[in-house]
């Protein structure tokens, strides 16, 4: 059975995205991706340099991947379109992780000025995915708004923490017709699995690769997590009770 | 609200008492605690928390993995012009040295520009002494003109300056301020000020703020140590940081470590902080402020800096010069004049090897003129 994602008329296999802020070497971010699989990868245009004769991390990314540039640095949406649109000029395609945090210490996103970027840049033809707290309001904005999906963060950023945000996710899978996609604070592959099987269309990961001593055997880990995820949420999970259910029935005789 | 009151809380002599009392227990306590108060920052500055030194390290160092992840990002350090008009007890470029001051011409500040780049390096911290006379800001703004075609992102360490003209640089291309109280406690910054307009506390307490009222995108401060008992000196640094942070979350903040390096002058420290203790700093520092950026400059050795890294550093510098022209300039006569004496003189290619060979990723460049 086939089971791709369509995101902008693109369809992908897999459904792991990859962040490459925080390797210890711009050549990892070619292992993992190679190890996991993973078609969709990010890159702040604020760490590309293309004037620089050392390794540029777009040369380890191979041609199968879609690249998704992000705003990272964007206080507001000025800025992010602006660094989007710089993007494009430099030849980095037209999808964009739309990224604007005007808040350092907890590195949690504006969603005011996130849904500024996403109606400027659908509108100029960009395949947007708004990093975004998990609002439902916002979440039917951006959509209107003509963003290609939506990405909630499961806890803040670097975190670890997993979905912490289980609750407003839920909801926004239920509500919003976009694939809605973890991005942020999830730590590890069990915590990929459960956005999975809760209908998430993919998880974006860096930090629990990066941090991790092998961040490829962690990036095949969380591969799997995320198929596993996904054929239990396709299988159709039981529902989940706190007691434990009698085997024989109270009303049976009802039916005898 | 400005930092003042925040400063004026603290009163010093209970400062010393709550040094003095801190059980290991506390320093425990404050370690293990997710969110420390600024109690528990001061009790990881004490004494007692020596001991815990390992513990710190490793929390410091998963603290710093989560949020920056094993990247470190290279700037240099480039001097204009050495005029300075202050006389301070403690540094090379004091007026109280008989010298004739330096001040690059802009096709001087085109050619350190071109062999900085030819390292790489895209982050650059321009740096003048204490003269608006000598190097007003017209003249740091020409420079700037000049450095934009060359470096992606420019950071300014000069005197303090008023909101509008952070304003002025920041729309010329500046998107940095690097500024350092010296030293937090009123009496001595008094002391080792002994004239100048430098001499005006409240007026370089308040910089910070004002720059980042003026929109400036990263903050670095620190306290000069060695002027001060340290442990209170970086306690407010930290509670300054902490300010800066909650005042400004669009900003980066981050804070330096410098020890006061052998200078020109004959001056002697008022304390020694030794290398545990810049580890304790360190670490107590990532602690108390997750997300706050470390710098360490090269007025640390080189071994001890590479030791460092793992704690918390974020931040840099490599091939660095305190000389007005120390790149590409010959001395004019004589030795350079510096500011202070570089301990590791490692140039960026070095600095990036090691990096690599420690398992951390050089960063060149982070961000961009947008």
């Amino acid at each position: 059975m086939s089971d791709l994602l369509n995101i902008g008329g693109k369809e992908l296999a897999s459904r792991l995205f990859v962040g490459t802020g925080k390797f210890a070497r711009k050549s990892l971010v070619r292992e993992v991706l190679e190890r996991s699989g993973a078609e969709v990868v990010t890159v702040a245009l604020r760490r590309v340099d293309a004037d620089s004769e050392d390794e540029n991390i777009l040369d380890h990314i191979p041609e199968r991947c879609i690249l998704m540039p992000n705003t990272s640095g964007a206080r507001n949406a000025e800025e992010a379109v602006r660094i989007a649109r710089l993007a494009r000029a430099a030849g980095c395609g037209s999808w964009i992780k739309v990224e604007v945090i005007a808040d350092n210490k907890y590195l949690l996103p504006d969603n005011t000025e996130t849904l500024k970027t996403v109606e400027i840049l659908a509108g100029e033809g960009f395949t947007v995915l708004p990093y975004m707290n998990p609002d439902l309001t916002a979440a039917r904005r951006m959509q209107d708004a003509g963003a290609a999906a939506i990405m909630p963060l499961g806890a803040p950023i670097g975190t670890n923490r997993g979905l912490r945000t289980r609750e407003l996710v839920e909801i926004l899978v239920e509500e919003i017709a976009l694939p809605v996609i973890v991005d942020a604070g999830i730590g590890s592959p069990s915590e990929a699995a459960e956005c999975m099987e809760l209908g998430c269309a993919a998880v974006l990961v860096n930090t629990a690769l990066a941090a991790s001593e092998d961040p490829v055997s962690m990036a095949e880990a969380f591969s799997l997590a995320v198929k596993a995820g996904r054929l239990a949420y396709l299988a159709g999970k039981g529902p989940k009770t706190k007691e434990a259910e009698a085997s024989s029935p109270l009303t049976g005789f009802l039916r005898g | 609200m400005s930092f003042i009151p925040i400063y004026d809380k603290y009163d010093n002599t209970d400062l010393e008492a709550f040094l003095d009392s801190v059980s290991v227990k506390h320093v425990e306590r404050a370690v293990r605690s997710g969110r420390p108060g600024e109690k528990d920052f001061l009790a990881m500055l004490s004494p007692a928390a020596e001991g815990l030194i390992e513990e710190m390290a490793q929390r410091a160092h998963r603290l710093t993995l989560k949020n920056f992840g094993r990247v470190i990002q290279l700037y240099t350090p480039m001097y204009l012009a050495d005029h300075c008009e202050n006389d301070c007890a403690y540094c090379g470029f004091s007026s109280r040295g008989v010298r004739a001051g330096r001040k690059l011409t802009l096709e001087e500040v085109e050619k350190e520009a071109e062999f900085i780049s030819s390292t790489g390096l895209k982050h650059l911290l321009i740096l003048t002494g204490g003269s608006r006379k000598a190097s007003p800001v017209s003249y740091i703004k020409e420079c700037v003109g000049v450095l934009k075609a060359y470096f992606s992102s420019i950071s300014i360490e000069v005197y303090a300056l008023s909101g509008e003209e952070y304003r002025e640089l920041i729309s010329a291309g500046v998107d940095g301020l690097t500024i350092y109280q010296e030293v937090y406690d009123r009496g001595v910054y008094d002391k080792v000020h002994v004239s100048g307009v430098k001499k005006n506390y409240e007026f370089r307490l308040e910089a910070p703020e004002r720059a980042g009222r003026a929109g400036m995108r990263t903050i670095n401060i620190g306290a000069l140590l060695g002027l001060n008992d340290w442990r209170k000196e970086v306690f407010f640094t930290g509670l300054h940081a902490a300010y800066l942070q909650k005042e400004f979350p669009a900003a980066e903040i981050s804070v330096s470590v410098p020890r006061l390096r052998p200078c020109s002058g004959d001056f002697l420290p008022a304390c020694t902080v030794s290398e545990v203790e810049v580890a304790q700093i360190l670490t107590a520092f990532r602690i108390f402020l997750p997300r706050v950026g470390i710098t360490l400059s090269t007025r640390e050795g080189a071994r001890f800096r590479e030791n460092l890294i793992p704690l918390g550093v974020t931040r840099m510098s490599a091939g660095s010069t305190t000389a007005v022209g120390g790149h590409t300039l010959k001395a004019p006569d004589g030795p350079y004049i510096t500011q202070f004496d570089i301990a590791d003189r490692r140039d960026v290619a070095e600095i990036r090897a090691m990096l690599k060979e420690k398992g951390y990723q050089p960063v060149l460049k982070d961000w961009m003129d947008i």
